[in-house]
């Protein structure tokens, strides 16, 4: 045991005047207390033997997530699954099956992942179900500009679901990722309305094959 | 030990005479030599740049037991600045040499190395440290350190802080020409979280302009990155410790680049971008690892008044420093002590969240809680199927919800009307006797 007479000395002394003490300085002198008893407190670990299970840590991403979740007002066209259980809120799924425009009754799934540094940084969505879109190419990516450039803490899970709603009653071509996609949406409507009928019936558009969504 | 003649002459001119710029209770002692070289651990997270700088500063400052950890291995491109490495050392674990040089070159150290990632260690592995000494480039592990350091902190019975559960941390931070250092005493002092916003966004490109119109040589190597990865390397999890993920990215994007008659995609802004880091000056490194290390001697000894409590240093021009306070947030959802409330400890989770409603402190912020405990959503009011599943443990005491742990602890609470997470620190009343 180092616990030296100079400072217990100096403890009498700084309480007597302790509000002239900042409390940092404080603190800080508390810490010091604290290591000159270093000793003394490694000999009460060794005897009561310490370790035990991990507490599992909570990310800031995950705490926020919880509150984002926990106030989702979903639409009928959507919903909601977490395939690693209620405790797991980082990664989940949005189903969306739209009830107007072109792609009216298929059933489309988007993978959720957020990072532990949520909101500071955006989710990452990808989509699950390949699909024939201007604005999501077909390995899932999307081009939806609240996930990316134009991302800001004050945004939610809420907002992004908004978005990819929005994303399959107005595609939007003039920002695209399926550049053939794009194209026929620009140059010939109907025949982009046909192309999404015949895609998400099971068939083929531009030599690619869709799975059959309705 | 043999020593060398006036080894520790300067650090006596500090720890064997008064002063006026000590810290309080400070008292000029040989036993502050020997607490720093004894009895003090003190951890350095990271072994790059400023690590190598901290470990050095801080074994001549004369701080006895350091451990360092640190999960990359020498990468040739390390070696200007990092300069406890070789290049006979390259591939090696970075926490293995640079302990093994520190013990080579400065006498009666013990540097202990630990060559994994901070997530392997657990909880009282980061307890037995006395002082944290942060080296690091990424914003996510200071995070990560910020919640175990943070999840220490333990309350009086009246709601004070415990000092003894105070883990000291100094951070330092370096990009370029600019730096940080910063002293964090959770429930003090701002955590991390307090301050999140110090730490601008990452910088993203939008995915289409990417995909149709890439314009400059770091467009081409995000696309590569981000979309022909998946499309070419179908099923691979990208890695970008991996040499050869690496390599690829960068032998595609200048592919790109050509492409689009882009110049300017290299090796390094390729690492640059896809790893979101800046060139790193080694002055700078030099510079924020002095100041750390001394804030960690202050700390350690009160041998002055320790810094209050970010210093920020420009290197572009002269050289500027600019130390400001600042100010916790009251309402971190990491080191806010939470308010605090009594409940019997036969009280359900029904029953807790009927006190809160009617509690006059949250009465106008409540309407429908959510609440969790730890990782564990104990009763969520949405998404439905969440609702159902948690249901159940509305019936059941929150004693045994939160563990069993009679002592209590923090609860978070969701709801509309709360602008974040609302922290309340629940305590279980004895048994009846005392009413
Ligand atoms: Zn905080």
């Amino acid at each position: 045991m180092v616990l030296v007479s100079p400072l217990l000395l100096a403890c009498i002394r700084a309480f007597l005047d302790w509000t002239q003490v900042d409390l940092i300085q404080r603190t800080t002198f508390f810490i010091m207390i604290k290591l000159f008893s270093v000793k003394q407190k490694q000999k009460e670990a060794a005897e009561s033997g310490s370790g035990g299970p991990p507490i599992k840590k909570q990310s800031p991403g995950e705490l926020r997530v919880q509150k984002d979740i926990s106030e989702l007002n979903l639409a009928k066209t959507t919903s909601i699954a977490f395939p690693h259980g209620k405790d797991n809120l980082l990664s989940f799924e949005i189903t969306i099956q739209p009830d107007e425009g072109y792609y009216q009754g298929g059933t489309f799934v988007f993978s959720f992942q957020i990072p532990n540094l949520y909101p500071h940084e955006a989710p990452k969505v990808k989509c699950r179900t390949k699909v024939y879109h201007p604005n999501i190419d077909l390995d899932g990516n999307v081009c939806l500009n609240i996930l990316r450039e134009d991302w800001k803490p004050v945004l939610s899970i809420n907002s992004i679901i908004y978005g990819l709603q929005y994303l399959f009653l107005d595609p939007n071509p003039d920002d695209p990722l399926n550049h053939e996609a794009a194209q026929v949406l620009r140059d010939h409507p109907w025949q982009f309305e046909a192309n999404v009928r015949k895609s998400i019936s099971g068939g083929y558009v531009g030599g690619h094959h869709f799975p059959r969504l309705i | 030990m043999e020593e060398l003649q006036g080894r520790w002459h300067d650090l006596d001119r500090l720890l064997l005479r008064p002063g006026n710029l000590v810290g309080p209770g400070f008292e000029p002692c040989a036993e502050l030599r020997d607490l720093l070289q004894n009895d003090c651990k003190v951890l350095v997270i990271g072994a790059g740049g400023l690590g190598c700088e901290l470990l050095k500063d801080l074994a001549l400052s004369g701080f006895g037991n350091i451990d360092v950890i640190d999960m990359d291995t020498i990468d040739v491109s390390n070696l200007n600045r990092q300069f406890l490495f070789r290049i006979h050392d390259v591939g090696k674990p970075k926490a293995q040499v640079a302990a093994d040089r520190i013990m080579q070159r400065v006498k009666g150290v013990m540097v202990t190395a630990h060559f994994c990632r901070i997530e392997e260690k657990d909880v009282d592995f980061y307890r037995q440290f006395q002082i944290i000494m942060l080296g690091l480039d990424s914003l996510e592990a200071r995070s990560y350190i910020n919640s175990v350091v943070c999840s220490f902190l333990e309350y009086e019975p009246d709601g004070g802080l415990d000092y003894s559960t105070i883990k000291p941390m100094v951070d330092g931070g370096t990009e370029g020409f600019k730096g940080h250092a910063r002293v964090i005493l959770p429930g003090v002092t701002p955590c991390f979280q307090c301050t999140l916003w110090l730490f601008p966004p990452q910088i993203t490109f939008p995915l289409c302009t990417l995909a149709e119109t890439p314009r400059s040589p770091a467009h081409c190597i995000e696309y590569v990155h981000l979309i022909q990865w998946g499309q070419d390397r179908v099923g691979e999890k990208f890695d970008s410790d991996s040499p050869e993920h690496m390599k690829w990215i960068f032998e595609q994007a200048v592919k790109r680049a050509t492409q689009f008659c882009i110049s300017g995609v290299t090796y390094s802004l390729t690492q640059g971008v896809v790893k979101n880091i800046i060139p790193a000056i080694a002055s700078t490194n030099a510079i924020v690892s002095a100041v750390c290390a001394l804030e960690a001697l202050k700390i350690a000894t009160m041998c002055s008044k320790g810094m209050d409590n970010y210093m920020m240093y420009v290197g572009t021009q002269g050289v500027y420093t600019h130390t400001v306070s600042y100010e916790k947030d009251p309402n971190c959802i990491m080191c806010s002590p939470g308010v605090p409330i009594e409940v019997d400890c036969s009280c359900t989770l029904q029953e807790c969240i009927d006190t809160l409603l009617n509690d006059q402190r949250f009465k106008a912020k409540l309407s429908r809680p959510s609440v969790s405990f730890q990782g564990t959503n104990l009763y969520m009011q949405a998404p439905p199927i969440l609702e159902e599943l948690t249901r159940p443990n509305l019936r059941l005491s929150l004693l045994s919800l939160m563990g069993g742990n009679p002592s209590g602890g923090v609860l978070n609470i969701n709801d509309k009307k709360l602008h974040g997470v609302l922290r309340v620190r629940v305590s279980f009343s004895k048994e009846m006797d005392t009413t």
